[in-house]
């Protein structure tokens, strides 16, 4: 049928609705709701893990294969080093950028290498913005106990306190560096509620926050004139022979040359996973979303958390086609935008957390009330133009440019039509196990951003990435910083690869995976 | 994924007539389905594509892309990841440009709109031939933020260019070698670090924590058994 004819019904149910609230679950019911339809519980997209610091734990099936997977590094490698620096950062994101300018600021010698270009990454792309309590009625607190409740209590109390009460003078160097966030009348930080948080807490710059971020850090570190190596990814790390990293090697993506870098410490900040297209989910991630920075540190022998666990955002493009997966912002629902079903209905409280909201939108589909596309994809309805007719003509086009913007192109008007959404694969809840100064437990190795594990639990809130990047960017580049003016530089060996390649061999591991994977391959083959 | 009613079914026309197109990529005619992206036609094509790919979702301007529609003389300028093919279509990705940019310490430049012309000497030689705002696929009126930066108007940069993706793609069409997304990130910044206001009730907040006006909550808090955390999270409201 026509999408516009498939539309009426959000339009004429549009003022029933408004008038109706929609209940929060209880816990007991949310629980219920994502054991049955959360993709977290399909028990057949997962297996256990053969071997390794996680050995027989669960995660999906994609990336136990690439853990178990072997390094493309050749065992007599020469290990010359090309480069040597203090502090050798690798991922060009917003952890990385936060990692490399304070590791810089103390004075370190640092390396900053990335796959793609400086700031082609996952941060550029967030819309929702970044969660600090700067309100009078919040608390660093309050935002300690709504991350806790929405990462199903099994947060690292530790990493989320520190990551809480740091977030006011993270605002601050932000601020500092020119980053321009919304602002009240009066001058002070615009706050925006977002979804799973019992206080407004969103800082924003309109909804471009991750690209306005982004592009400040990415000039400072080019007026920093920090050393950087662009198309030029890590593959595999190097060890002292005694579990100390010393450096990376890692590999030339113009002429497929591996550079070997002595370093007396390393900050992986190389991201998410959704690339993997996990249980063949769309996903909203950058290109180089392929979980490498895992399979590198897991090689080295460090622990990875909570790699069981990834969060499906509940609005991802369906439709057009060229979008699939794409995010559809979620300022949307924090603003009043409804979630309905093909029959006109609403079906969950659209700021609950996003594993509630996204069970409910699965349900919904599963249970016969989604609208399917021709394509063979499935969703419900966002209904976006609630938005104008509650706030305003006007609301959705100030207030979300970047959104109308990308639907545009397609030749779809958001502030009249409502558009269709589904779960997409959307960021790693886990990670690499870290310490409050961000170290893991491989000594001189460092993991900040979506690529560490433990801070958000089981399900990360929203808002609070981009502040875990800024908060343990900093305290791994500082915490590397100051480990390289105590420490001389290690040996290099790639013994820890021997032992793992013997590991492997023993539990008939394929030497046909090669991890880390660099990039999906979507390049036809035949 | 069960019994969807057939009538919420979406009519797609590439589903409904399927269809093959021409397309020239750099320079070379491929055949690709109508309506997927210019990257998905790289890709459906067997091309790796490295250099020219980033986001994927139109944020970081790794993928401008020039292209010409059937029959039209005029060559536009696009992101590949957010731009469909149709038929008789040529495009090519932009090789990296090498403009120059400035470095700068914001912190202690103590006079930001006079020191635009010592960074930036170019930047008022503008010749107002507005190539750099059609140029730009972020539908930016690039030429009009020139002049404004040049007129110290820096609050009104920084609010046309929050678009800005720093695809490059204004530079390299500029009779006057300026690179005008650069430029517009020195002003924004700087209207940020030089010309806004600080947010007193932030400074307010960072005090309290150094105070450790929040302890006495945290003691609780961090006190608390499982049992106990949980019902405190269930009493948010
Ligand atoms: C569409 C979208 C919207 C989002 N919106 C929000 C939001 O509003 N608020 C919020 O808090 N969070 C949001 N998030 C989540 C948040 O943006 C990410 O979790 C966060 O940006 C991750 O930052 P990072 O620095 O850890 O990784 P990234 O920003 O992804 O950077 C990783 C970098 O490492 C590079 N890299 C990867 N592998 C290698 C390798 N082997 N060698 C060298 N380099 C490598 C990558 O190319 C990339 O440059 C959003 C995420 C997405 C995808
Ligand atoms: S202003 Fe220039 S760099 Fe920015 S989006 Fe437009 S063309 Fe690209
Ligand atoms: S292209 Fe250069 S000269 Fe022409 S209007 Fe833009 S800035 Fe001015
Ligand atoms: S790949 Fe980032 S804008 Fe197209």
């Amino acid at each position: 049928m026509d999408i516009h004819k498939l539309q009426e019904i959000v339009h004429k149910t549009r003022d029933a609705r408004r008038k109706q609230t929609m209940p929060k679950l209880s816990t007991a019911e949310r629980d219920e709701l994502i054991k049955k339809y959360h993709p977290d519980f399909r028990e057949n997209a997962y297996r256990p893990i053969k071997f390794g610091p996680n050995e027989g734990e669960k995660t999906v099936r994609e990336l136990a294969a690439l853990l178990e997977g072997d390094s493309p590094v050749p065992a007599d490698l020469d290990l010359t080093p090309t480069h040597t620096c203090d502090v050798l950062v690798v991922g060009g994101g917003g952890a990385g950028c936060a990692a490399a300018l304070h590791a810089h600021a103390q004075g370190a010698s640092v390396l900053f290498a990335t796959k793609l270009r400086l700031g082609d990454s996952n941060t550029v792309m967030a819309q929702g913005g970044i969660q600090i309590s700067v309100a009078a009625e919040d608390s660093p607190v309050t935002h300690f106990l709504d991350t806790l409740k929405g990462g199903h209590m099994k947060n690292d109390h530790a990493l989320l306190k520190v990551m809480v009460e740091e977030g006011p003078s993270v605002a601050q160097w932000l601020l500092d560096l020119g980053v321009l966030f919304d602002r009240d009348a009066d001058g002070n930080l615009h706050v925006k509620k977002g979804g799973g948080s019992s206080k407004p807490r969103l800082l924003t710059c309109s909804d471009y926050t991750g690209l306005e971020i982004m592009r400040v850090l990415k000039d400072e570190v080019l007026n920093r004139k920090i050393r950087m190596l662009e198309f030029s990814a890590a593959v595999e790390l190097l060890s002292d022979g005694q579990g100390r990293c010393t450096g990376a090697v890692l590999q030339d993506l113009d002429n497929k040359r591996f550079i070997v870098v002595a370093a007396k410490t390393v900050i992986l900040a190389t991201g998410g996973i959704g690339r993997l297209h996990i249980q063949g989910f769309p996903t909203s991630n950058h290109y180089g979303a392929t979980g490498d920075g895992l399979t590198m540190a897991y090689r080295m022998g460090a622990k990875l958390m909570h790699i069981d666990t990834f969060q499906y955002h509940p609005s991802g493009a369906v439709y057009p086609e060229q979008l699939a997966g794409a995010l559809v912002t979620e300022g949307i629902r924090s603003e009043g935008g409804h979630l309905v079903n093909a029959k006109g209905e609403r079906f969950v409280n659209e700021l609950d957390t996003r594993d509630v909201v996204s069970s409910s939108i699965i349900r919904e589909c599963k249970e016969g009330r989604g609208i399917r596309t021709m394509a063979g994809r499935v969703g419900v309805w966002l209904d976006t133009p609630l938005l104008d007719a509650e706030q305003g003509p006007g609301t959705i086009e100030k207030h979300f440019p970047a959104m109308v913007m990308q639907y545009d192109r397609f030749g779809v008007d958001i502030s009249k039509d409502p558009v269709l959404i589904y779960p997409t694969l959307h960021y790693q809840n886990g990670g690499v196990q870290i310490d409050t100064q961000g170290e893991s437990g491989v000594k001189g190795l460092f993991v900040a951003g979506e690529a560490s594990g433990g801070l958000h639990g089981r399900n990360r809130l929203m808002g609070n990435s981009l502040l875990d990047l800024m908060v343990y960017g900093k305290r791994s580049g500082l915490t590397a910083a100051a480990r390289s003016k105590a420490e001389p530089q290690g040996k290099l060996t790639l013994d820890h690869l021997k032992r793992f390649r013997e590991v492997a061999r023993k539990h008939g591991a394929s030497a046909s995976v090669v991890s880390p994977m660099l990039f999906p391959a979507y390049a036809k083959k035949d | 994924m069960a019994d969807i009613d057939k009538d919420n079914v979406v009519d797609q026309e590439e589903v409904l007539h399927p269809k093959m197109v021409t397309v020239e990529i750099a320079g070379k005619k491929h055949q690709v389905p109508e309506g997927i992206t210019m990257l998905k036609a790289l890709w459906y094509t067997g091309q790796e594509v490295i250099r020219g790919v980033g986001c994927l979702g139109g944020f970081c301007g790794a993928c401008a892309t020039y292209y010409r529609t059937k029959d039209d003389p005029k060559v536009k300028t696009c992101l590949a990841c957010q731009t469909s093919v149709h038929d008789g279509m040529s495009f090519s990705m932009m090789p990296p440009f090498p403009a120059r940019k400035a470095t700068y310490d914001l912190a202690v430049l103590t006079d930001p709109k006079q020191d635009l012309f010592n960074l930036y000497p170019e930047a008022p030689l503008c010749r107002n031939c507005n190539a750099c705002t059609e140029a730009c696929p972020q539908k930016i009126d690039v030429r009009e933020g020139v002049w404004r930066a040049v007129f110290g108007d820096f609050k009104a940069v920084s609010e046309m260019f929050m678009d800005c993706v720093m695809c490059g793609m204004c530079a390299p069409v500029c009779i006057a070698d300026i690179a005008p997304s650069l430029v517009a990130v020195y002003a924004s910044r700087a209207q940020g670090v030089h010309f806004t206001e600080k947010p007193s009730r932030l400074a307010h907040r960072i005090k309290e924590i150094e105070d450790g006006r929040f302890a006495d909550e945290w003691n609780r808090v961090l006190a608390m058994n499982e049992q106990e955390l949980t019902k405190a999270c269930a009493e948010l409201k």
